[in-house]
């Protein structure tokens, strides 16, 4: 039999009901896991074995008295450091909470739990949320497996890497420019970062709250299709939450591509490693085949992207972080780290008296302009099918000492933010062993679109049978 | 209007607007660098947006409200849960003076 | 003098939702222990996010639109960035350029009776900060914080600079005060703090048009006394700088009330930079022509309306309508006793009368039972002249002192035989008679 931490939601899930494993059992086993890579990956922040365990009882409870349950019931779950868990430490990564306990749980860990999932630790962040390669974390840096010396992306790092690494079968993350994307794409794993407001953000530590999405990591497409089925919905408490057009996104999956108009845009195929645009080039073809259509597209405005969310999300950073004064919770201000201070000073420059209408305003401005390239393309084509990154995982520490450059590698994800539509970050690849994703984007709501697309490629090329050798 | 002429920010008074203490070093670090990325923001100042409605919420929803009946509060004790600067129910912080 | 006050009031009026403006916590937090009317929102715990109350903007274009306001098609809330111990979230969520409500009129009368309109500029929504008291533990000063208040729905009316007195503005804040507890949306009351003050002062050369360079707002007033005194006293303290050729400064003051004077406040020049941008957790706020009608169709009837009708349908004088109007519940209990008054033939004017000399309890005597104690007393305990001048000339014999009194100029001590007479008449006669009878009898 296949090692348990190498199967799927849905092998797992199959195995529970069929009573060949039980819940505590499994969940007994990925907390080793978990504790095991921990020194060496760093991806978890606090590993929660007896309230994982206490869950994972429950739902032995339940299959033995015959109750049905749903896909998710008994898998092992990570939860970035960034959504409030009722009674368990909850840090956003910085030393400022380092004490925080919440009293509330977020709504979608509230889902989750409702589903009976099981918690296996609160993951690792950049700080805040604050960083694209997970070295921003005031507990130190998360590795990415597939070669310990390079990042691991960010800034979901710790929960891209617990999926990456087995110790957990999915993990929730959250993606304000390419915050899932980008780890998904550096450690063959598949994230989602669904059309904004389609998850509530109710809970979840905000960074900038007109880009925010919650999403999550899984191994496999219809995996993380089935984790969506549980994290959506409406709950009363998120203004922004839309409860409409609501989708079973784990149906139809095998749908496949056939007449698919996938449109390749050329603008984020300039100043890319040639590398990367040939194994996406490739995943296209494969498409192709499977009866897909392929179309040159643009998306004029991608320029101006960077320059758009680093006047925006600052902004809304520097007023969201207001709260943190030490007097109802937490530290005092001066134990910001670095990038949150600096994003912080930029963000209140920006909004500050004088200078609203040139920056704020403006980029609010140039915002639709990149949302309307969108709107218009997807009048021509399905979906559209572009690189995350630019650039293969780095090095630790190579970016670190120059923000500008580490802004401008997120080139290629914030434009999904700005416009709020869907992306899903899949393998297509492998460089040198290094892990490489593409992105499906697609129109407002269409995330089982994207599914079925990227369920199509994933199956003929099962990249995420590669696993790293820790 | 002000149109940013040379990007600069004057960090000592942002950082007082922010309630944000900085070291020197940090602030020298801070306005060197982000000297750059204001440089790089500007930009945007190559579009013309004369005729662009800014986007203000991304998602279509409007009029999202609810009805005026209560839920139960948090106790006391979760309200003061994360702090131990309290006294008597309330939360402590050193005096403010008002009056000069 | 030879200058004019250039005055204008912003009031903070609290609402009487049931919750707050953002979250389902009790409003209802009047005599609470400290921080147990609160929940993650208004808290500002981490991951909070807020949601707008119905009731709490459907009474604030209530009382726009009884203020004369416009209201506003699109609207939409912003956040107010500043640092302060009692702003949980180190922002106010309010409103910059949308109000729900803007460019109204207020009809005031001044203190020489004439009719005076103050425009009003806005009135809009906005939540309210926790409470700071000050204390001394253990040697130590500290300030406690109590985050019961934080989240109220707070509507905020400003006002242009159109008011030229101290009782200018003290009558204005009082129609202010009477609309909202008319429409119900608040009870308006200053001890309580659901009813706030603050004043803009400004003096400019009497006779000129422009507005003065400057202006010093005033802070911490907890009576309508009071807002006049801080006022008057503001007035006369820039006055002596204006005649010093000096300019008064641009500044918060507070008021102190134990030595009725005005204190300049720790400058908070940072506040000044509120970093306005729209509120991206609330989406925008859009009303239809139609439901804008509507408001305005089912407003009840307003404090000046009523007067009116008072006058002209009941024959009221303009003293005894300003009293029943003064309160809705007044001018409701009249106007039932009044219809009751009908059936019994007793006018509404002696029913006005009896209402307002004699002050029945309106919660336990119902209109109907006040109508038949005045047909006692007027129709059966009928006093006749000859019987007023012998009670008044037994009382002129029984009260030698008082006629002494009055007699050697004491002019108050009439009205000591006026009560006598009232007494032993058990109260049934016209006091003015009783009193104009003694005078008579006594400057003869």
């Amino acid at each position: 039999m296949k090692n348990i931490l190498d199967l799927t939601i849905r092998e797992t899930s199959d195995l529970l009901f069929s009573k060949q494993i039980k819940a505590q059992e499994l969940t007994q086993a990925f907390l080793e896991r978990a504790h095991g890579v921990n020194k060496k990956l760093n991806s978890f922040i606090t590993i929660c074995g007896g309230t994982a365990l206490k869950q994972a009882k429950k739902v032995d409870e339940l299959i033995a008295n015959g109750q049905k349950l749903n896909s998710l019931a008994g898998i092992p779950v990570g939860i970035k450091d960034v959504f409030s868990t009722k009674d368990i430490k909850t840090t956003a990564g910085s030393k400022v909470l380092e004490n925080y306990i919440p009293v509330y749980d977020a709504t979608s860990v509230n889902h989750l739990f409702n589903a009976n999932a099981c918690i296996v630790g609160k993951t690792n962040l950049d700080a805040w949320a604050h960083g694209s390669s997970g070295e921003n974390s005031d507990f130190g840096p998360t590795k990415n497996p597939y070669d310990l010396s390079r990042v691991p992306g960010g800034s979901s790092s710790g929960s891209a890497v617990s999926v990456a690494s087995g110790s957990c079968l999915a993990a929730m993350g959250t993606d304000t420019g390419g915050s899932i994307r980008l780890p998904a794409s550096f450690c063959n794993v598949v994230g989602i970062k669904p059309t904004f407001g389609r998850v509530s953000r109710y809970g979840v530590i905000a960074m900038a709250s007109s880009l925010d999405c919650i999403g999550h990591f899984t191994k496999t497409v219809y995996d993380n299709a089935l984790v969506l089925d549980v994290t959506i919905g409406e709950d009363g408490f998120d203004s922004t939450c839309i409860a409409q057009k609501q989708d079973v996104y784990s149906s139809d999956i095998e749908k496949g591509v056939k007449n698919l108009k996938i449109g390749i845009p050329k603008e984020y195929f300039e100043n890319l490693d040639q590398r990367i645009k040939r194994l996406i080039l490739e995943a296209v073809k494969k498409l192709e085949k499977l009866g897909a259509q392929v179309e040159d597209i643009s998306l004029p405005n991608t320029e101006y992207g960077v320059a758009t969310y680093y006047i925006i999300q600052p902004s809304e950073v520097s007023s969201n972080l207001a709260r943190y004064d030490g007097i109802r919770f937490g530290k005092t201000r001066e134990k910001f780290g670095s990038e949150a201070k600096r994003r912080i000073i930029l963000g209140t420059y920006t909004l500050s008296s004088g200078y609203y209408d040139a920056y704020y305003l403006k980029a609010m401005k140039v915002r639709r302009l990149i949302r309307n390239d969108f709107v218009k393309a997807f009048k021509k084509v399905d979906v559209i099918i572009c690189p995350v990154s630019p650039t293969t995982p780095f090095k630790l520490g190579e970016k670190t000492s120059d923000p500008l450059q580490m802004y401008l590698a997120d080139i290629f994800t914030v434009t999904a933010n700005l416009a709020g539509v869907p992306s899903l970050a899949l393998p297509c690849g492998f460089m040198n062993y290094l892990p490489c994703g593409m992105q499906i984007i697609g129109p407002d709501f269409s995330e089982k679109l994207l599914y079925q697309v990227g369920h199509a490629y994933e199956q003929e090329t099962k990249w995420y049978r590669v696993k790293p050798k820790i | 209007m002000k149109k940013p002429q040379r990007p600069e920010i004057d960090v000592d008074y942002v950082s007082k607007l922010a309630n944000l203490p900085l070291s020197d070093k940090e602030k020298a670090l801070f306005k060197k660098q982000l000297k750059d990325v204001l440089t790089y923001i500007a930009k945007l100042n190559e579009i013309n947006t004369n005729k662009v409605e800014p986007i203000a919420h991304i998602a279509d929803l409007v009029n999202i409200t609810r009805g005026d009946e209560t839920s139960p509060s948090l106790s006391q004790d979760d309200a003061l849960k994360n702090t131990s600067k309290t006294y008597n129910g309330f939360f402590e912080v050193d005096a403010i003076f008002e009056e000069q | 003098m030879k200058y004019e006050p250039v005055i204008g009031l912003e009031i903070h009026i609290e609402l009487a939702t049931k919750t707050k403006m953002f979250c389902s916590c009790s409003a209802e937090y009047f005599g609470a222990k400290p921080n147990t009317h609160t929940c993650p929102i208004c808290l500002g715990l981490p991951g909070a996010m807020p949601k707008a109350n119905r009731k709490a903007i459907e009474f604030t274009q209530k009382f726009g639109s009884a203020i004369g306001c416009k209201l506003l098609l699109s609207s939409k809330f912003d956040r107010k960035n500043y640092f302060y111990p009692d702003l949980a979230k180190g922002f106010q969520v309010s409103q910059y350029d949308l109000p729900f409500a803007a460019q109204g009129i207020l009809e005031i009368k001044t203190e020489t009776e004439n009719l005076k309109k103050v425009r009003i500029t806005r009135a809009h929504l906005e939540e309210d900060t926790g409470k700071l008291t000050h204390a001394t533990i253990n040697n130590r000063r500290v300030t406690l914080v109590d985050f019961n208040r934080s989240g109220v729905p707070l509507m905020e009316i400003v006002s242009e600079p159109d008011m030229e007195s101290a009782k200018e503005a003290k009558l204005y804040a009082q129609k202010i005060r009477q609309i909202a507890r008319y429409l119900g949306i608040s009870d308006a009351d200053m001890e309580k703090g659901s009813m706030r003050i603050e004043p803009n002062v400004s003096l400019r050369k009497k006779g000129s048009k422009e507005l003065p360079s400057y202006k010093v707002e005033l802070k911490n007033i907890n009576s309508f006394k009071f807002v006049e005194k801080a006022i008057n006293y503001e007035i006369e303290r820039q006055s002596k700088i204006l005649d010093q050729s000096k300019v008064p400064e641009q500044e918060t003051r507070g008021f102190n009330e134990q030595r009725g004077i005005t204190v300049s406040q720790r400058s908070k020049e940072f506040a000044h930079d509120y970093r306005y941008f729209p509120e991206p957790d609330l989406p925008l706020l859009n009303f239809t022509d139609g439901q804008i009608e509507k408001i305005k169709s089912v407003l009840p009837e307003l404090p000046d309306e009523k007067y009116q009708r008072f006058i002209k349908g009941f024959n009221l004088s303009a003293y005894d309508a300003e009293i029943l109007t003064r309160e809705q519940k007044t001018a409701e209990y009249f106007e039932e006793a009044a219809k009751a008054g009908e059936k019994a033939r007793i006018s509404p004017k002696v029913i006005a009368n009896f209402i307002i000399n004699q002050k029945p309890d309106t919660e336990t005597v119902l209109p109907a039972d006040l109508v038949s104690r005045i047909y006692q007393k007027t129709k059966t305990a009928y006093v006749s002249d000859e019987e007023l001048e012998n009670i008044v000339k037994k009382m002129i014999d029984e009260n030698k002192k008082a006629v002494q009194d009055f007699k050697s100029g004491k002019n108050a001590a009439l009205q000591v035989l006026v009560g006598a007479v009232m007494r032993e008449s058990k109260g049934n006669i016209d006091p003015q008679k009783a009193k104009a009878m003694l005078k008579n009898l006594l400057t003869n």
